[in-house]
């Protein structure tokens, strides 16, 4: 029978745990278990066996680390050939008459993905992929993911099934006590991006017993609409006389698992401690147990790698400031690739309360499709929000939504066959919600009736992609008033008709209402109110207009949405911008400022400064004085180095005011400098010290971030002509990338003069590998380009 | 089999992070300390992987009977000892996010995460090596020696992590380079001398 039909209906028994039964038989400990299947075929098709005997419909092959990361493709293709021989020859053995599959186990590599580790979103996939294709060679039934305790290596895995094979997937995740994945996910977000990315039945694994694990499980049985797997450890290991024990009985087990199978639960087996008696317990006392098919739940939600948003009756705020339009700093930004300016955006506007990001990068003078994808990158290494991933770039949309990690908003289809063709295969492919604008080649209709038709239009098409409705959010588009006095109204009707006869959530980029006229914050303020009256699921707005978060919060407690009025009551009297209204900057001239480190007052008195004093004289003037008091008194030890980063910092405020108001070009005073940690190294703390100092002393800091490549450092010296290099090694082990480097610089670009740093150097070392010269801390290395740049 | 130790938590030693931070001599960051392990406290887990093993040392090469090593460091170190255990700790990746974030907006706090990671590791490390010196009470514990240290090279990462199947049993990887991700982390051998 097909295993997508069967896992519809049917209580299907997987296996228990291999390595625990493989290890009985004289499995050593750090011996790979894997090549077992080709020295020790017996013994692992015995393993297969007892499972089939107990009643599994599913075994799992002996594969679980059989990658080309710990063996050679010569061995990787032998040890899949074999374990699926050996799992076949079992099944050939198996007497018992029920259904039976092979998995292709597919367990972790073992290795951290990028940023927190070196290995590449993509280069993972590929990893994946060579396994699948040998397992899909050699004949398996499906392919099991399992043991997942990363959301991007999970996502990693179920893309390289879905590009290599049709096979059946299941996805499997090993949670920690705290209801969490080891990388943050909660199992919403895991649900979200699986159901998203097509899984055919999810759930959990290892990690814990049953028991455990049943408030994870509890929230599968809530969100899921996907059959969910369920196949908990023989509970918590102990040590007895020497020896491993499980403290749960095969009764309890199964009693336990049979607890969960009664709520919905269908996909069922066990993974460490278990063995074949667990399974031939869990198959008796669940004999003749009536299923329950997994409901739809018909959910409209989005997730990043920690967590879900879904939207329903509550309005969500997305956030709207990562966006080039209008914003000066913010192009040059794009143009000097300072992500680390676009991340500040990002995490100031989760600071204000907003939900979502929306991200959107497009300027002519770049390369969009790199830009969105590293901005995206970056900013779900350290911003816990959902991204709205905001393009009409159909590669940049592409690539971005590939590395992704969770199920992303999707900025945005329209009502033109063009679009649909290229978006709808994008959404249904990565998994995400997309905002579908109610205009077609006709342009937007003037009228709500003929945007609802549109709507409606757009629904039957996303259909024949397999898309849901739950899957689309409708933006039936805010036009100005200034050019149609009846515009507001209109687009106000049509979120009502979409509400009510359709069904269907809808957003709304609420601020282009009052495009062209003054004071716009009230007319965007009180056409965000009308909106939500009318059932508004979605607003993209400014966070920093206080306006906006009044309407916000006062609609949320004026509806019923928000319990004893908490949140209205934190913000009317927390808030930070009214605090900030009556509150006065704590000192008066900008030198104190920074030399105390006091942020807003530094922002305020530069500000002031300006109305009256040229820009770069500020920087001469107060600045970089300013900065020398503290640098000086890091250097003799009076201060110490949070106080010279708080100066730092509070300098930096000021000099992002002064910024905006020059040409990029004219607001660094010296020269340019590239930074980067080399190749193979990830820490980066040291090099990011540096990087802010060397702004602050007025250098164009061109910033590579780290593992980066000797020859993307060659590139970026000679293409920007910076006479000065700064490396930073921590490791013993990433020295000799610097050594390359420098070779490197040196052959080709022998007029750029180099500045290392980190732990493990010395003066001695750095003379060794031919550094120009040699940094123990951060200001030292202000000091070292200060002198280098005094001589240009 | 390789065990595997959770802990709920321990108390934070404000003098060491101000150590680690190199602030000991002021109480001007206290209250960011303080703000900062606000933060961080219900983010961290303490896990240890571990497993005992035979120990023998003829001149310079160990022989754990998984894996050898080539050290004369390590063999003054396990002089004597004829178990040891060798174990992997981590504090987990949250730490490491909020120093990343911290280094876009406020430096400062980023570098007091820093050190509240050392200090939180150092701590679990002891706390590990205090429960192994109760398992074993009829043995002398050797320091724990960690590759790195002196001409124990860290290529024996790669061994320790393959012995101990530090991902699967606590989420600990290594790179390429021998980088630790989670970054603060431990990986260590202490030997046992048969006090008999």
């Amino acid at each position: 029978m097909n295993l997508k039909e069967l896992i519809k209906n049917n209580l299907i028994y997987l296996d228990g745990g291999m390595g625990s039964l493989l290890q009985e038989q004289g499995l050593k400990v750090g011996e790979y278990p894997e090549r077992w299947n080709i020295t020790n075929p017996e013994k692992v098709k015995n393993a297969h066996l007892s499972y089939f005997n107990a009643g599994s419909n599913i075994v799992c092959t002996n594969t679980f680390g059989a990658n080309i990361l710990k063996f050679s493709l010569d061995e990787l293709d032998k040890i899949i050939k074999c374990a699926i021989d050996n799992a076949n020859q079992a099944r050939n053995e198996s007497c018992l008459q029920q259904e039976k599959f092979i998995a292709l186990d597919i367990g972790p590599l073992g290795k951290m993905l990028k940023p927190y580790g070196d290995l590449d979103f993509e280069k993972a996939v590929e990893i994946f992929k060579t396994t699948i294709s040998i397992g899909v060679k050699y004949g398996v039934d499906l392919v099991f993911i399992e043991t997942m305790s990363d959301s991007y290596e999970t996502k990693a895995a179920l893309l390289a099934v879905k590009e290599t094979c049709d096979l059946p997937v299941f996805v499997s995740n090993a949670y920690q006590e705290n209801g969490k994945l080891l990388t943050g996910a909660d199992p919403l977000a895991m649900i979200a991006m699986l159901e998203g990315l097509g899984a055919d039945a999810i759930g959990v694994n290892c990690s814990l017993g049953p028991k455990a694990l049943i408030p994870i499980i509890d929230k599968y049985l809530k969100y899921s609409s996907t059959p969910i797997i369920l196949k908990p450890n023989a509970g918590l290991p102990t040590v007895i006389d020497g020896k491993t024990v499980y403290n749960v009985t095969e009764k309890e087990f199964a009693t336990d698992v049979y607890s969960m199978v009664k709520k919905g639960v269908n996909i069922i087996g066990g993974c460490c401690g278990t063995t074949p008696s667990y399974v031939k317990e869990l198959v008796e006392i669940t004999k003749g147990a009536k299923i329950t098919p997994i409901s739809k739940k018909d959910l409209t939600v989005v997730s990043s790698y920690t967590h879900a948003v879904i939207f329903d009756n509550e309005p969500i705020l997305i956030g709207e400031r990562i966006n080039p339009t209008g914003k000066k700093a913010f192009k040059n930004a794009l143009i000097n690739n300072d992500i680390d300016y676009i991340l500040k955006e990002g995490l100031s506007q989760e600071e204000k309360g907003v939900q979502l990001l929306d991200v959107n990068v497009g300027i002519p003078d770049i390369n969009e499709k790199e830009t969105l994808t590293k901005v995206v990158f970056e900013l779900q290494s350290i911003c816990s929000l959902p991204l709205q991933i905001d393009t009409s770039n159909v590669d940049a949309m592409e690539s971005a939504l590939r590395i992704y990690n969770g199920k992303p908003l999707i900025n945005s289809v329209n009502g033109k066959k063009d679009s649909m063709r290229k978006i709808f295969p994008l959404v249904k492919k990565y998994g995400g919600v997309v905002i579908a604008l109610t205009l077609d080649e006709k342009g937007i209709p003037p009228l709500a009736e003929d945007r609802l038709k549109i709507a409606k239009q757009i629904l039957r098409v996303a259909s024949r992609y397999g898309i849901s409705k739950n899957d689309i959010i409708f933006d039936p588009l805010a036009l100005t008033v200034s050019s149609d006095c009846n515009a507001g109204k209109e687009t106000l009707k049509a979120i009502e008709l979409i509400k009510t006869k359709l069904n269907a959530h809808v957003s709304l980029g609420v601020s282009n209402v009052s495009f062209g006229l003054p004071s716009r914050e009230y007319l965007n303020s009180t056409f965000f109110a009308l909106a939500l009256s009318k059932g508004l699921s979605c607003a993209i707005i400014n966070p920093n207009s206080l306006e906006m978060l009044k309407t916000y919060y006062s609609y949320r407690a004026l509806v019923g949405l928000d319990n004893n009025f908490t949140n209205y009551i934190d913000f009317a009297t927390n808030n930070t911008f009214i605090q900030g209204a009556v509150k006065t900057p704590e000192v008066t001239d900008l030198k104190t400022s920074i030399i105390k480190g006091l942020k807003d007052s530094a922002i305020i008195n530069t500000k002031e400064l300006l109305k009256s004093v040229e820009p770069l004289k500020i920087i001469e003037e107060y600045i970089i004085p300013a900065l020398d008091v503290v640098g000086k008194g890091y250097e003799n030890k009076t201060l110490y180095l949070p106080s010279l980063l708080i100066s730092a910092e509070a300098s930096k405020a000021s000099f992002d005011v002064i910024k905006e108001t020059l040409p990029k070009d004219k607001s660094n005073t010296k020269c340019k400098i590239v930074i980067a940690t080399v190749k193979g190294d990830i820490h980066d703390i040291g090099k990011n010290i540096v990087k802010l100092l060397l702004e602050n002393y007025g250098f164009d800091v061109i910033d590579l971030g780290k593992d980066v490549d000797s020859k993307v450092i060659l590139n970026s010296v000679i293409k920007t002509n910076a006479p000065i290099l700064c490396l930073s090694a921590l490791m013993t082990t990433t020295v000799s990338s610097m050594e390359d480097t420098i070779k490197l610089i040196k052959e080709k670009a022998k007029y750029c003069k180099i500045i290392v740093g980190g732990a493990v150097l010395t003066e001695t070392y750095a003379k060794n590998i031919n550094a120009d010269y040699y940094a123990k801390d951060a200001m030292e290395g202000v000091r070292i380009a200060e002198k280098i740049n005094s001589k240009l | 089999m390789i065990k595997v130790k959770k802990y709920v938590g321990f108390n934070f030693d404000i003098g060491e992070i101000k150590r680690y931070a190199k602030i000991s001599n002021t109480n001007v960051f206290d209250l960011l300390i303080n703000e900062c392990i606000d933060e961080v406290k219900d983010k961290l887990t303490y896990k240890v992987c571990y497993d005992e093993f035979d120990v023998n040392v003829i001149n310079n090469r160990i022989d754990f009977g998984v894996f050898d090593v080539n050290s004369s460091n390590l063999s003054v170190n396990l002089a004597g000892s004829n178990k040891a255990i060798i174990f992997a700790t981590t504090i987990g990746i949250e730490i490491d996010r909020l120093i990343n974030k911290y280094l876009k907006i406020a430096p400062s706090k980023a570098i007091i995460f820093q050190a509240i990671g050392a200090e939180r590791i150092e701590t679990l490390a002891n706390a590990f090596n205090n429960e192994i010196a109760t398992m074993y009470p009829n043995f002398i514990l050797k320091p724990r020696y960690s590759p790195g240290y002196g001409d124990f090279d860290i290529k024996y990462q790669k061994k320790i992590f393959d012995v101990l199947n530090c991902y699967k049993n606590i989420g600990l990887t290594l790179n390429d380079s021998l980088i630790m991700s989670p970054s603060k982390s431990v990986t260590a051998i202490i030997g046992l001398e048969s006090k008999g």
